[in-house]
């Protein structure tokens, strides 16, 4: 019988005024984690997983938010029960915890060292010489490279990556019973993601601590973890070993989660959404949390509080359908609709860049020299057809995003042309300039910042149409506006609030009605769903390929979600540090890709699809800096199949197909 | 760092041409030197020959910018704009309008400036800290509401009634110190500890109520979370963690004033007959003395840039992330 470290019962964290509305943020959860295993607690956002997890640590915000019922059983011991002084002995002691943010979780005035010798003082009482050799090795397991000189470093000189190994080495310091790693990869690429979490899969073999996952991504709770509980609106609503999860999930709502992911398979139809957006957690709840969005739901659901019942010894759920059998239920499908593939229209240039280089300066001395560049985009080629969507992907900081800006002269470019439907716009006139942002627009990653928070959402949207269309006069703005808001599925009473009022979802759609206000036939996507959960994120695609085939819009879609890619793109383009290693149709680059980048990239995807899975293929090191590109192929000191010739000259492109290009010296043989 | 600071001197040097112009433009185009004359000889028996004598003595019977009776290069430095101004570049303040060498004056006031406005720099600091944090401590409880109450009230309290209030009570009422003047040496601390407690009673509610505030802002910080996990005790997290991010903003605010203390106080030193450059300028300004008045605008300018650069340099050893090019 498997050893419970942790058991967790009832606990209820409210936030606010206990007794007058509480926001519940945690709602009466109980869970037990066995000693050595690995449980994910998996759910959207604003579903109160961070907060169980800092209740465990008795580090819930205070006094906004108060823990008011229930135990956290520790090794025997209610911890709940335990006064401050006592819980200091047990956090980051005996319970450890990583956050989502390596980047803000570090003081950022202190040195590796000093932060990790906190804890072995704290804990260990180890000092002096003897916590240096620690810290060394420390850092040395976590797989940082010249540990010694790592230590003396100060956060912001450590990659996002690497800090989040430092938060890792910080909490191994004091050899924890159970970590807790509250999104411990969604801030990191992925194929640093792949590090991480392979890292945290070793450790767990070598030290036999336990580990609580916190996240949103189905694909890490299938490569890693043992159970899995799925929470929903402060409770939990289904509870299950990692196998009888994905091969028969119970629960609508998780149901639901696996069908709004995107994938190849499902091109040709809608994704299956999740309707609405969880209900505030102030609400007095007198039936099922769900019922709102459930497809299944029936009158009755949201008349009785639901328990969880078992299944059997490993598997809950909190449904009604498993409480009584006698109820007829209604048969769900999924709620999809077909889309006909864009495939056969015919091809028409509308967009292309050739050859395009933005290099920015970097300025020293007393006179402001230029004393070097970093070479962002170096030579990239790329064109858009009418109706299609062209997947710019690839690594932070390889370049991506400023393409995006550049093609738009956003930013300044150094060589290059940009041709607008064969006219070329690279040193554009302000008439030329007002036809490309007429016609090509941009959505950005986060719909929050990039919208003036003082301005009403009417305002927002009817600004471009002020600039770009002046023939228009207020009134027939104001209908336009309208429109724009239907179109992109939000109520006309909109206009007159502001962004602030409206979800991630919701504030990106009014981004997204602000980019189509001037009726452009290009839309620049950068990353314009990865700040959103899978269930809006499905939202969102389904209303990107909606648009597209009502208005054949064309889209540059840039993002370093490949199974967003899968779903949406015709063509992929794959970016590293500032060149395209390889392009082609989404079958070619997907099926069979060529460049060891492309595959490393693929495999580095966390899939819940186990059967298409291959062996997983870890890239080592970080992309490296663009001020000093490595010479030759750039990938090559962190290619797997690198050879003499890789080093020292950069490989041609060579066209594979028509359809299919990639610049790999081992294409070349 | 190097490259930085010589940048910084150089566009320095534009703007104190630019406060030497203006300050030059508005004593000597709005007010002739004659009208400075008569103000200084007073309004009735003036005659053209007295005004003339007071200005010869003073050097203002040059011209303003250019001298035709003199040979080459003296006709641009035998005038008003290159005795009084130019000349200011090189420290060189000329004489006051009274006789006195200005530079000399400065000299020797300087010290007793600094005498109080150091210790109100120094411990003034350490106080206001040192209640934020207890403020920041007992945050959201009555200790830290009552605490911003009476730092709100402390600043709605004008500087003059702290100033009269604590002289009626500690210089008349329990006679423990004078109620003001000076003395040079070990002497002057009996007739500073008054002004310097009140200095710094005075600054209490403003500075305390924005350190707070710096501190609060820190300590919702993410690595603040993290200390916590560490199972940091709550004043090791205040003071290993939150003081030392906090001290970033809190000393770059406080370093540009350092070189400003040499000017001292205009306000403590006129009520404590402190005889240091506050009273010096104000006393200046009195007597319309307009040669100490441009030397003292001039030296502050110098100092307010001075304090700028010193404080981009307190970044580079505050804050590792700020590297200076």
């Amino acid at each position: 019988m498997a050893d419970i470290l942790l058991e967790i019962n009832n606990l209820k964290t409210y936030f606010g005024d206990i007794k007058n509305k509480p926001v519940r943020a945690v709602d009466g959860v109980s869970f037990k984690i066995n000693r050595g295993e690995t449980f994910a607690i998996l759910g959207e956002s604003g579903c109160g997983k961070s907060i169980t997890a800092l209740s465990i640590m008795q580090l819930v915000p205070s006094p906004a938010g108060k823990i008011v019922e229930g135990s956290v059983v520790y090794n025997g011991e209610d911890l709940l029960k335990k006064s401050e002084i006592e819980m200091r002995s047990i956090r980051g002691n005996r319970i450890a915890m990583i956050f989502q943010e390596p980047m803000t979780s570090l003081n950022p005035v202190l040195t590796v060292q000093q932060q990790i010798e906190e804890v072995l003082q704290q804990h260990r009482g180890i000092k002096g010489q003897a916590a240096w050799r620690e810290v060394v090795a420390l850092l040395d397991s976590v797989g940082i490279p010249v540990a010694e000189q790592r230590a003396k470093d100060y956060p912001h000189q450590l990659s996002g990556g690497m800090k989040q190994r430092v938060m890792i080495a910080m909490a191994l310091a004091s050899e924890p019973d159970l970590l807790i790693a509250d999104e411990p990869t969604t801030a990191l690429d992925v194929t640093i993601q792949a590090q991480v979490m392979t890292l945290l899969r070793d450790i767990q073999k070598r030290t036999g601590m336990a580990i609580l996952l916190i996240t949103h991504d189905l694909g890490i709770v299938s490569d890693f973890v043992d159970h899995v509980a799925v929470m929903y609106a402060g409770e939990i609503v289904e509870y299950a070993s990692r196998k009888d999860f994905f091969t028969a999930p119970l629960h609508p709502y998780s149901k639901k989660l696996f069908a709004s992911l995107p994938a190849k398979s499902k091109r040709n139809r809608t994704l299956d959404v999740i309707k609405g957006i969880v209900p505030p957690l102030t609400t007095e709840f007198t039936g099922c949390r769900f019922y709102e969005r459930c497809g299944a739901a029936i009158k009755q659901c949201s008349k009785q509080l639901i328990r969880l019942v078992d299944i059997d010894n490993t598997h809950s759920v909190r449904c009604l359908q498993f409480i009584d059998n006698k109820i007829n239920f209604p048969i769900t499908n999924d709620a999809v609709s077909d889309i006909s593939d864009t495939g056969n229209i015919a091809v028409e240039e509308v967009f292309s860049v050739a050859n395009l280089k933005v290099h920015f300066p970097i300025h020293k001395g007393i006179f402001k020299r230029v004393a070097g560049y970093v070479y962002a985009v170096d030579g990239v080629n790329l064109t858009l057809y009418k109706g299609k969507t062209l997947a710019l992907v690839g690594e932070s900081g390889c370049g991506k995003t400023t393409v995006g800006k550049t093609v738009l002269h956003l930013n300044e470019l150094t060589a290059g042309t940009i041709s607008l439907k064969s006219e070329d716009i690279s040193l554009p006139t302000t008439s030329q300039l007002k036809t490309l942002r007429r016609q090509a627009q941009i959505i950005f990653q986060d719909p929050y910042s990039s919208m003036n928070p003082r301005k009403r959402v009417g305002e927002i949207i009817e600004e471009g149409l002020i600039a770009l269309n002046p023939e228009l006069n207020s009134i027939e703005r104001k209908t336009k506006v309208k429109t724009l808001l239907k179109q992109v599925g939000l109520p006309e009473t909109a206009t007159s609030l502001y962004p602030h009022e409206f979800s991630g979802g919701q504030r990106q759609r009014i981004c997204i009605a602000r980019a189509l206000a001037v009726n452009p036939e290009i839309l620049i996507c950068d990353e314009p769903t990865s700040a959103l959960d899978v269930s809006v994120q499905a939202q969102m695609l389904n209303l990107f390929k909606q648009l597209q085939q009502d208005y054949g819009l064309s889209y540059l879609f840039i993002t370093h979600n490949l199974s967003v890619v899968e779903y949406l793109a015709d063509e992929i383009a794959v970016m590293y540090l500032g060149r395209i290693v390889e392009r082609g149709s989404v079958d070619d680059v997907m099926q069979t890709p060529q460049h060891p980048y492309t595959k490393a990239l693929l495999s580095a995807i966390p899939t819940v699809d186990k059967e298409s899975a291959q062996e997983k293929i870890v890239l080592e090191g970080e992309l490296p800096s663009p001020i000093t590109p490595p010479s030759g192929c750039h990938f090559n000191p962190r290619c797997p199949e690198r050879m003499d010739i890789c080093t020292h000259k950069y490989p041609d492109t060579y066209n594979i197909s028509d359809s299919h290009a990639v610049a790999c010296h081992l294409t070349e043989k | 760092m190097f490259a930085y600071i010589s940048r910084r001197i150089l566009y320095a040097i534009p703007i104190l041409i630019g406060v030497n112009l203006l300050t030059f433009a508005l004593y000597f185009l709005v007010n002739s030197p004659d009208d400075m004359a008569r103000m200084h000889l007073g309004a009735k028996y003036i005659t053209q020959e007295g005004i003339d004598k007071w200005k010869t003595e003073r050097g203002y019977d040059k011209p303003l910018f250019y001298n035709e009776t003199e040979q080459s290069y003296k006709k641009l430095s035998n005038t008003i704009f290159y005795n009084k101004s130019v000349k200011l570049f090189l420290f060189d303040f000329g004489n006051a309008d009274n006789g006195r060498n200005i530079g000399f004056d400065i000299s020797e006031r300087m010290w007793a400036s600094l005498a109080y406005a150091i210790p109100v720099f120094l411990v003034g600091m350490l106080v206001y800290i040192s209640f934020a944090l207890l403020l920041v401590f007992f945050r959201a409880t009555y200790v830290d509401l009552w605490g911003v109450v009476l730092c709100v009230v402390m600043m709605s309290i004008s500087a003059i009634i702290y100033i009269i209030a604590g002289q009626y009570l500690i210089g008349k009422i329990l006679l423990l110190v004078p109620i003001s003047g000076y003395e040079p040496g070990f002497s002057a601390v009996k007739f500073l500890i008054l002004p310097v407690v009140i200095g710094i009673v005075a600054g209490l509610g403003s500075s305390a109520r924005w350190y707070r505030t710096i501190f609060l802002e820190e300590i919702n910080r993410d690595y603040v979370r993290t200390a916590r996990a560490k199972g940091l005790s709550e004043l090791r997290v205040l003071f290993s963690h939150v003081l030392k991010n906090a001290m970033i903003p809190i000393l770059t605010g406080a370093v540009v004033a350092i070189p400003l203390l040499f000017m001292g106080s205009l306000l403590m030193e006129s009520f404590f007959g402190i005889p240091g450059l506050g009273s010096y300028t104000i006393d200046a300004i009195r007597s319309q003395d307009f040669a100490i008045v441009r030397a003292m605008v001039f030296l502050g300018s110098v100092l307010y840039i001075v304090g700028l650069v010193l404080t981009d340099i307190s970044y580079t050893f505050v804050d590792p992330r700020v590297r200076l090019n």
